[in-house]
């Protein structure tokens, strides 16, 4: 009989243990199903994770690592310090999409002047464009109770109506024959994000990525208002007690996520996507929450996190091309991640003995 | 001699690090009531747990009325007729009392059915209940007969209680012990389990003592001196607290009308509360949980804010302000709860310290953190409080009841405050550590600071107040100087017994 003994305090080894065990346990359940596919699960593996690093067209697929991580990384720690005091912002797609409508309306208002002041300009409105949309859950749970998780998840659809709206309506390109979507802002060098060294996939996305990861890291570890947000978790009661406002928590966690969320929209409208479309969102904002958990709401593990999840996009579509394997494997291979992980962490929290039976 | 129910043989249990029992052997005899006494973590829970099928014993076999005895779990504990009241009440508070009995047997009859037998063993025993009623209406002592109720309805051999009269006033204690008393009678046998010795004397016919997980002695309660039943407890010689006499200081802390709408369901409203306390100066203040405690140690901490002239501190009003300013102030609380509300369980230690010290100890700069300033801070509070803990990155969790509690206690002292207010300081903590807390609290007094204790129990508020006050349904009384009033006295004040009765023997 196995019999689970809680830790007097968390395993400080198995907390990083867990993340790779569970990577290791979703390629080899993973393998199975892609075997149950008819396909050599090795091989599927190999073209998952390691193709797009080692492989002889890697130098076409690293530079999308960091285009497809970046976003990543930027919500998910944004969306860490909420998760970290107990506030459950599940809307960063909405926040992504308005604070790339918002970017992107500043930019196409401006066209075609060209000053540099353009771009940082897009940021503060696509930074406050996400906040505004954070807000609104925020304010409605703070005001009214209202629960946090079902207001910015339905705003989420609101937001791809508007961005639908937009598409289509006011900032359709005057000059695109008709069809719809905005001006290609990647192509109007005062606001496009373009790459800073070419070849690389290297954006300013990437840039506040990272400084966001610096960011949360010293925040969390050497600030008053990070170890608030880890008692607030932990222990609202005692939060309280050392003075924690659980309403100006909730504020400031949710401004917080949106904005970031916000940013990493308009880094994706201004460079990679280049343009305001009817399908611009591609899930970003709900990845973000898996890798947010992945990386154990830790900066630094979120940034391996975003590293690894971006992998299996590229990985997963080369599959899709190369192997002929369905989109859907892949969705369920990142939905095992995070399965694997939360399992696994029992282990951090218990401690596995065998027992034998008595017999009583 | 008496029959022997219970016979327990070599018990031994160990868990990683620690052997909780160690080659325990007692026995109890048919309608004996008998004590089990022992410093917080001297092994009395893990036995009684073994005793009620919770915990299975490394070594050594129990024996119940001359059969073998290995509960696999509670229900097979149950079924062979042992029965326990836990000192923490499971209880639902929205659920009738009635519910809450069904929820809790193995073969449940409808809630409706039960009501009856429920008044019929309540009316039986003396302890009053209506199964109709909401168990979050009701007080501790009635929530505790519950329990009690709960358990007789199973005709137990075996009764196990845990500390049961740290929630109750003089005189439920006394009915309580009426029933108890009955039940031996009758040929129940009881354990008793409880720190205050003289209830043990009042009520036991056999004492076993544990230290460090073994016996290290069985007596007579009624013969044996209550402190040298606690000496054996501890193993070394007791301090009482001692109390300087103390000059009058100025007025620290005023109350004015303190009113505020009890804050959930469940709560309690504040009326009216009028308080003056002066600088050196202990004010107990006594009354059964759920009368308000929790909500005046609110609005003195600044977690409830109420009008500002309602509290003064000093000269100052802060009772609009918040908990970092009153802590600025030098208005410093402990709360009742240990773990989640005064220590958050699964932070360290080190981070337990600054999460109320970070203001008054300056362990921040500009809102950055000086870890290695708060890692001697708690290192001090360790050190001076005699907290057993292998250091301060361990989590609060880790620590056993006592330990904790003199930690948060020692936490807010050692940041000097001008008045501090505990609530239930020594509650569920080992009489070593008890003692140490009192004391630290009177030299606290000794030094000028103005100290208000909360408390239910009344000894220990004998112990240490210069007055006492009650505190009923979000009501305080006006304060009596504590040198001479009788228990009895002390009953009326706290009044919450009028719906007791004695058992119908």
């Amino acid at each position: 009989m196995i019999v689970l003994d809680k830790r007097p305090q968390p395993s400080r080894l198995w907390s990083y243990a867990a993340p790779v065990l569970a990577v290791v346990l979703t390629m080899l359940v993973g393998g199975v199903l892609f075997a149950a596919l008819g396909k050599n699960p090795v091989a599927v593996i190999r073209t998952i994770f390691l193709d797009p690093l080692f492989s002889e067209f890697a130098w076409f697929y690293r530079p999308q690592l960091l285009i497809k991580g970046a976003p990543l990384v930027l919500i998910a720690v944004g969306l860490s310090f909420g998760f970290r005091a107990g506030i459950w912002n599940i809307g960063a797609e909405g926040q992504y999409i308005i604070g790339a409508l918002c970017g992107a309306a500043v930019g196409l208002a401006l066209y075609p002047a060209e000053t540099r002041w353009i771009f940082p300009l897009m940021i503060v409105a696509g930074a406050f464009g996400g906040w505004v949309w954070a807000m609104i859950p925020g304010v409605l749970k703070v005001k009214f109770g209202t629960n946090e998780i079902l207001v910015s998840l339905m705003l989420v659809y609101v937001a791809e109506s508007l961005l639908a709206a937009m598409a289509l309506g006011p900032m359709k390109n005057p000059d695109g024959m008709g069809f719809p979507g905005s001006r290609n802002l990647a192509q109007y060098p005062s606001a496009a994000n373009l790459e800073l060294v070419a070849g690389t996939g290297l954006h300013w996305g990437v840039v506040a990525a990272l400084i966001a990861v610096i960011f949360a890291y010293v925040v969390l570890a050497r600030h008053i208002f990070g170890f608030q947000v880890r008692l607030a978790g932990q222990a609202p009661r005692a939060a309280r007690f050392a003075g924690v406002d659980p309403a100006r928590m909730v504020l400031i966690c949710m401004g917080l996520s949106g904005a970031l969320a916000g940013m990493a929209g308009l880094f994706e409208v201004a460079g990679p996507a280049g343009q305001v479309t009817i399908d611009f969102n591609v899930g970003y904002g709900f990845t973000a929450i898996i890798v947010a958990f992945l990386g154990r709401l830790h900066p630094v593990g979120i940034l391996l996190a975003g590293g690894l999840m971006a992998l299996t996009y590229i990985g997963g579509g080369i599959a899709q091309s190369n192997l002929g394997l369905p989109a859907a494997a892949i969705s369920l291979l990142q939905g095992m991640l995070l399965f694997f992980l939360l399992a696994v962490d029992v282990l951090t929290h218990y401690r596995v003995r065998f027992a034998a039976r008595k017999v009583a | 001699m008496r029959e022997t129910l219970l016979a327990l043989d070599g018990l031994t249990k160990a868990y990683p690090g620690v052997v909780a029992n160690r080659d325990v052997s007692f026995r109890i005899g048919r309608g004996e009531i008998h004590a089990l006494l022992g410093e917080n973590g001297a092994g009395k829970s893990t036995l009684v747990k073994t005793i009620y099928g919770l915990v299975k014993p490394d070594a050594g076999t129990m024996t119940l009325n001359g059969a073998g005895f290995a509960p696999a779990d509670p229900g097979a504990a149950r079924r062979a007729g042992v029965a326990m009241v836990f000192q923490h009440f499971s209880l639902f508070d929205a659920m009738t009392v009635a519910e809450n009995i069904v929820l809790g047997m193995d073969n449940p009859p409808s809630p409706r059915a039960i009501a009856g037998e429920v008044r019929r063993v309540s009316q039986l025993y003396g302890l009053p209940l209506d199964p109709e009623r909401i168990v979050g209406d009701l007080s501790a002592g009635e929530r505790q007969r519950v329990e009690i109720v709960r358990c007789l309805l199973q005709d137990p051999k075996l009764l196990i209680m845990d500390e049961p009269t740290s929630v109750l006033t003089p005189q439920e204690v006394e009915i309580l012990f009426t029933t108890l008393r009955k039940l031996a009678a009758e040929g129940t046998a009881i354990l008793y389990i409880s720190h205050k010795l003289s209830e043990i004397a009042a009520l036991c016919d056999t004492a076993t003592v544990l230290r460090q997980g073994q016996v290290v002695a069985t007596c007579d309660p009624r013969q044996t001196a209550p402190r040298e039943m606690a000496e054996l407890m501890v193993g070394a010689v007791l301090q009482s607290p001692v109390r300087a006499a103390r000059p009058e200081g100025p007025v620290l802390l005023r109350l004015r009308g303190l009113t505020a709408p009890a804050p959930h369901r469940f709560g309690t409203a504040l009326k009216g509360i009028d308080l003056t306390l002066r600088g050196g100066e202990v004010l107990g203040i006594g009354g059964v949980a759920g009368n308000g405690q929790d909500e005046l140690v609110a609005a003195l901490s600044g977690e409830m804010p109420v009008a500002p002239g309602m509290v003064r501190l000093a000269e100052a009003e802060v009772g609009d302000l918040g908990v970092n300013a009153r802590r600025a102030a030098g208005l410093l609380c402990g709360p009742e709860e240990r773990l989640g509300h005064a220590a958050a369980p699964d932070m360290t230690l080190t981070e337990n310290a600054l999460m109320t010290g970070v203001g008054r100890m300056g362990l921040d700069r500009r809102g950055f953190l000086r870890w290695p300033a708060a890692r001697d801070f708690a290192r001090k509070v360790i050190a001076e409080f005699d907290v057993r803990t292998p250091g301060p990155e361990n989590t609060a969790r880790s620590l056993s009841g006592g330990n904790l509690q003199k930690f948060v206690i020692g936490r807010e002292i050692l940041q000097a405050p001008r008045v501090l207010v505990v609530n239930q300081p020594t509650w569920g903590v080992d009489a070593a550590a008890a003692a140490a807390i009192r004391q630290a609290l009177l030299t606290l007094a000794d030094r000028g600071v103005a100290v208000i204790v909360i408390s239910q129990d009344l000894d220990e508020l004998m112990e240490v107040s210069d007055r006492f006050c009650a505190l009923t349904d979000g009501r305080l009384s006006a304060s009596r100087p504590a040198r001479g009033l009788t228990v009895d006295e002390i009953g009326m004040m706290l009044g919450g017994a009028h719906d007791l009765e004695v058992a119908h023997v």
